[in-house]
């Protein structure tokens, strides 16, 4: 070995090495493999804008879920707060401003609720009605199954952090969490923006 | 040609040198403990290697965009014919609207002379599930699907029979829905155009026979035109027997396979929606030479 | 240290029931188990798919036959194909990444051990579910038993209209199911590369294998989610009244030909990249010389998993595309053929000036490069459009993807077998009765896959249960036939190989083959815990810097 010439010696690269964090990565992946899918169904929203054959029109039923969606955007605010609060060790204040990132998630899925509500009874729009109901409702229906899986898991560390067993030492895997809560706010900011604003 | 040529010689380069390489350099006693030179790469070889294919690339994609666009975007000439084709589960329904024709499973359309064409343009249109037609000696495939309305142009330069059959698997007798084009001479086309053009040929003798016809339920299904009978669903037999097969070329069209087709059309064609008309066989005989006469 | 850990664990095997030894296996989070799981399970979808296919060949060896129902034949062509893409390709060659990639890449497990039996258990259990349809696809309507839509299941036919009964729905679960399954084992295979690699070993410097896991598994997260996405869309066609792909409601029946093939193209580069994988690193071995060219490896690696998500409408040119739309698929569908060739070259580049040795694996791999260069060329001749309008939806298309995927990537697994065999169960297969499953096997494909794009040429359409004589492909089935029963043959010689071999085959020691990547460095079988000390390495062949420190690769690259 004596001949080798190497720039560091091997006990130095194990020391410095340092690979991107495994639970990061891997969501991001999940990102990906999502944003693919939810991709394919603002293509089949899009593409059918205008061709249903009979039918209310979005122009006709459809109203703008401002606050709801105040709701949910702040709600990735709250949640890189307690975020930043956790890794700071203030265990009750993440506590409280998690409790409310789930509290204004919980409150777009009630609005979204509640449009779905007026829509069928008011409108008689269903999945089945024509091609805007079906997209339409298959859309915001994969969102908002979307906020439910991860409003599920942020009630179980909110659990866990009720019972204070969430420390510092889970910073990373609440980054991970939020990472997902991220893309999903972001889902939502394109379907508003191609279901509310551009096809009606 | 021009395509094959090329893969051809690309073919018979890299063979030729993978052979090569694989005979000089084959492993021997002589050099059985030394290792071979360890060469971990060349730009330049690799330059000249995405270079060359990058070229051969550019020419096969100029001459394939020009042939695709002479295809796609030719402009129908004045004196084309014009047919609608249906694609059904498992048969073909044709309709000539401007010479005012409806007929099934037997295509005729007339020869085109280079001095004053007339080339076939079809619109292809789909009922149910997706189809396609395709006769390979006339042109290549095109597919008919719901919904949605594809063109087609076919320009015979001889006359004969051809071939073909539906390429897109559309259900359990997919296997069956047959094509049968007939490129007739400008004559024997408007002779054929003059017959289909009539009303059913009206046969006494096979009176009863009509009679089993007009009150079965074959009237909902088939069109016999200039009676009762304007179904949509099946085949037009107002010219049945100008048809050399039937079940859409899956039997040759005689009284015993009509027989048959009626009694069984599972026997022929297992999966069809023809049903078996469960008739008693007087009524079956009559049936039949009444089919017979729609000449 | 070591031999103790050692001495201790065979004696607990020794005291395994059969009941704790099958606990184990189903409860296993380790890689290398998982692994062997996938690749088992394979191998026995890859036997039911096969003899899916004898069927069809028998029914097909005469014009007008009846030995199996035109019901049942279009359920054969739909469940071997499904079964093939699904339940034998994708899993065996996410088991052969599961076992090596970790251990390539000197970590002990992948990233996420627990993710990686859950992705397994779902694949599994798409597979069996899918086979269910058999007896339970009848539904309340009394009709279908497995599905008989064809694997891309194009729409309307999969609507409840032309597909009553459940069989259009095991299709559409069992297979959403099992794709969710790969997508986690995709992102475990991306985060195992990218963060548990040893010191030393940057991107650049990791085998190629691990690269073209790597690209594979970006690719599926872009390209088997299109298809989910499709999938639940035609549930909600068919469950909950939806008009995705109802035509009757103004749906289209183009928008499934688009999200299949936006799928489906980079699928099949999906599944041939892992076999790119086991070229690169067998052919160097058994040329003995290491990769030519890898930078451009890479790069050309990553050029055909993007370029590949552009040509996806080639298998659409029939369906009335503008002219454009067609112009610019031919041309994308070209251009992937250039970084693809490339790899061609390096591989010939590999073994130009070497001492090539032809054992087993290597066999394989000469063969690959013929046959896929052979199929790589009927593609361009394809992606002319207009060529493609006569060849499409013809035997000539099955000729050609068949040449890619049995003359391709099943050659190459085969070559995979027989060179990574003796390191998982620590014994070499015969070399015997290898070259005899070679040469067979050889010769059945040609015989089948060769005169198979004839037919095509005539005029042959494909999922047809019987044609009609006259035409003139009779005698060109018959040989066909005749082919696919001697693959039968050779793929019996293959498993007995396999089975004989655990038992009788030779001792292979750490590294029978005088290789250069880490598996090597660790025992046949490896210990579960792959490295007693995580190795630090200095270059892409490690192994070789330790066997020949005087002129290590370290110094070069």
């Amino acid at each position: 070995m004596a001949t080798n010439v190497s720039t560091t010696s091997a006990f130095e690269e194990f020391e410095t090495w340092k690979l991107p964090d495994r639970g990061q990565v891997g969501m991001a992946c999940l990102i990906v493999a999502e944003s693919a899918i939810f991709t394919i169904f603002l293509v089949a929203y899009v593409f059918y804008i205008g061709k249903s054959l009979s039918g209310p029109t979005p122009r006709e039923v459809l109203e703008t879920p401002i606050f709801y969606t105040i709701c949910l955007l702040s709600s990735s605010l709250t949640i890189h707060l307690a975020g930043k609060l956790l890794k700071g060790g203030r265990r009750a204040a993440f506590v409280g401003l998690w409790s409310l990132t789930i509290l204004l998630g919980g409150l777009f899925l009630y609005g979204t609720g509640q449009e779905w509500h007026r829509l069928i009874y008011e409108h008689g729009l269903t999945i089945a009605t024509n091609l805007f109901g079906t997209t339409y409702y298959s859309l915001v229906g994969l969102h908002a199954f979307h906020v439910t899986v991860g409003l599920l898991m942020m009630s179980i560390v909110l659990i866990f952090g009720l019972a204070g067993r969430v420390g510092r030492n889970h910073a990373t895997r609440i980054d991970v969490l939020s990472l997902y809560w991220h893309f999903v706010d972001a889902v939502w900011v394109v379907v508003f923006t191609t279901v509310y604003v551009i096809g009606r | 040609m021009f395509v094959l040529a090329i893969t051809g010689t690309i073919f018979i380069v890299v063979a030729t040198l993978l052979i090569y390489t694989l005979v000089k350099f084959r492993a021997t006693a002589a050099k059985a403990n030394t290792e071979p030179a360890q060469v971990y790469g060349s730009t330049q070889i690799e330059l000249a290697w995405t270079i060359i294919p990058a070229l051969i690339v550019v020419v096969l994609t100029v001459a394939t965009a020009r042939v695709i666009h002479a295809i796609q975007d030719a402009p129908k000439p004045p004196g084309a014919l014009e047919v609608v084709v249906i694609g059904h589960q498992f048969w073909w329904e044709y309709r000539y609207p401007t010479l005012g024709i409806v007929t099934a499973n037997e295509l005729h359309i007339p020869v085109s002379e280079p001095s004053g064409p007339r080339p076939t343009f079809l619109q292809l249109m789909s009922a149910d599930t997706d189809h396609s037609f395709w006769i390979p000696q006339l042109a290549g495939k095109t597919d008919l699907i719901p919904n949605r309305i594809n063109e087609l142009w076919m320009d015979p330069d001889r006359p004969g029979v051809f071939f073909g059959q539906c390429a897109q698997y559309c259900g359990t007798q997919h296997a069956k829905m047959l094509l049968r084009v007939s490129v007739d001479d400008p004559d024997d086309f408007d002779a054929w155009v003059q017959a289909q053009r009539q009303a059913a040929a009206q046969d006494e003798s096979a009176a009863d026979g009509r009679r089993v016809f007009e009150t079965t339920a074959c009237i909902n299904c088939h069109t016999v035109r200039g009676t009762a009978a304007n179904g949509r669903f099946g085949p037009d037999l107002t010219h049945l027997m100008s048809r050399a097969t039937i079940a859409s070329g899956a039997a040759e069209n005689t009284a015993e396979n009509l027989r048959l087709w009626i009694e069984n059309p599972d026997a022929i064609k297992p999966g069809s929606l023809m049903p078996a008309m469960k008739l008693s066989d007087s009524e079956l005989d009559a049936l039949v030479r009444y089919m017979q006469s729609l000449r | 240290m070591s031999t103790e850990v050692m001495a201790i664990s065979s004696a607990q095997q020794a005291e395994r029931t059969w009941r704790e030894a099958l606990h184990e296996w189903v409860t296993t989070v380790d890689h290398k188990r998982i692994g062997l799981l996938y690749i088992g399970f394979a191998l026995v979808f890859l036997v039911i798919g096969g003899i899916e296919a004898v069927i069809i060949r028998i029914q097909l060896m005469a014009p007008h036959s009846d030995v199996v129902s035109p019901q049942v034949f279009n359920r054969m062509f739909t469940m071997h194909g499904t079964t093939m893409i699904f339940f034998a390709a994708m899993p065996i060659l996410f088991g052969f990444g599961n076992y090596l990639v970790p251990l390539m890449i000197g970590a002990r497990d992948m990233a996420f051990p627990r993710l990686n039996a859950f992705s397994f258990w779902l694949n599994a259990f798409g597979g069996l579910l899918l086979y269910f349809s058999f007896l339970g696809g009848s539904g309340l309507y009394g009709a279908g038993s497995a599905p008989d839509v064809g694997w891309w299941a194009y729409a309307p036919l999969t609507a409840r209209a032309f597909s009553p009964g459940s069989s259009s729905d095991y299709w559409t679960i069992a297979v959403l199911v099992s794709g969710f399954g790969s997508i986690g084992t995709a992102i475990n295979l991306i985060a195992t590369i990218l963060c548990m690699r040893c010191p030393g070993m940057s991107l650049g410097r990791m085998p190629l294998f691990a690269w073209l896991y790597l690209t594979m598994s970006g690719m599926a997260l872009l390209a088997l989610t299109p298809l989910s996405a499709a999938q639940l869309m035609l549930l909600v066609d068919r469950y909950l009244g939806g008009h995705f792909f109802d035509t009757q409601a103004g749906g289209s029946a183009t928008l499934w030909m688009h999200f299949f093939w936006i799928f489906g193209h980079p699928e099949v580069y999906i599944l041939i990249i892992p076999a790119f994988a086991f070229m690169s690193e067998i052919i160097p071995v058994f040329s003995r010389k290491p990769i030519f060219g890898y930078p451009v490896m890479v790069a050309a690696t990553v050029c055909i998993a993007f370029v590949s998500m552009s040509v996806w409408a080639h298998h659409m040119f029939t369906i009335g595309l503008s002219s454009y739309a067609n112009s610019f698929f031919a041309i994308t569908t070209m251009v992937v053929g250039i970084p693809t060739g490339i790899k061609i070259f390096n591989w010939l580049g590999t073994m130009w000036g070497g001492q090539i040795q032809f054992k087993t694996p290597m066999l394989f791999c000469i063969a690959f490069l013929f046959q896929f260069l052979i199929a790589g060329l009927t593609g361009i001749m394809m992606a002319a459009a207009p060529f493609d309008w006569q060849l499409s939806l013809s035997y000539f298309v099955v000729a050609h993807f068949h040449y890619v995927i049995v003359g391709g990537i099943l050659f190459a697994l085969f070559g995979a077998f027989y060179y990574w065999y003796p390191k998982v169960t620590g014994r070499l297969m015969s070399e015997r009765l290898g070259k005899l499953h070679f040469w067979l096997f050889v010769l059945g494909f040609h015989l089948t896959f060769d005169v198979m794009h004839i037919p095509g040429l005539l005029g042959m359409p494909r999922r047809i249960y019987t044609y009609e004589p006259g035409r003139g492909w009779d005698s060109l089935n018959l040989i066909v036939s005749i082919g696919a029963f001697v693959q039968v043959i050779s793929i019996a010689v293959f498993v007995a190989n396999l089975l004989i071999s655990y038992r009788k085959g030779a001792k292979a020691g750490n590294d029978p083959w005088d290789a250069w990547t880490l598996e090597w460095s660790i025992s046949s079988p490896p210990p579960a815990y792959n490295f007693a000390s995580i190795p630090v390495v200095e270059s892409r062949r490690p192994l070789w810097d330790l066997k020949h420190p005087e002129d290590p690769d370290s110094r070069y690259e």
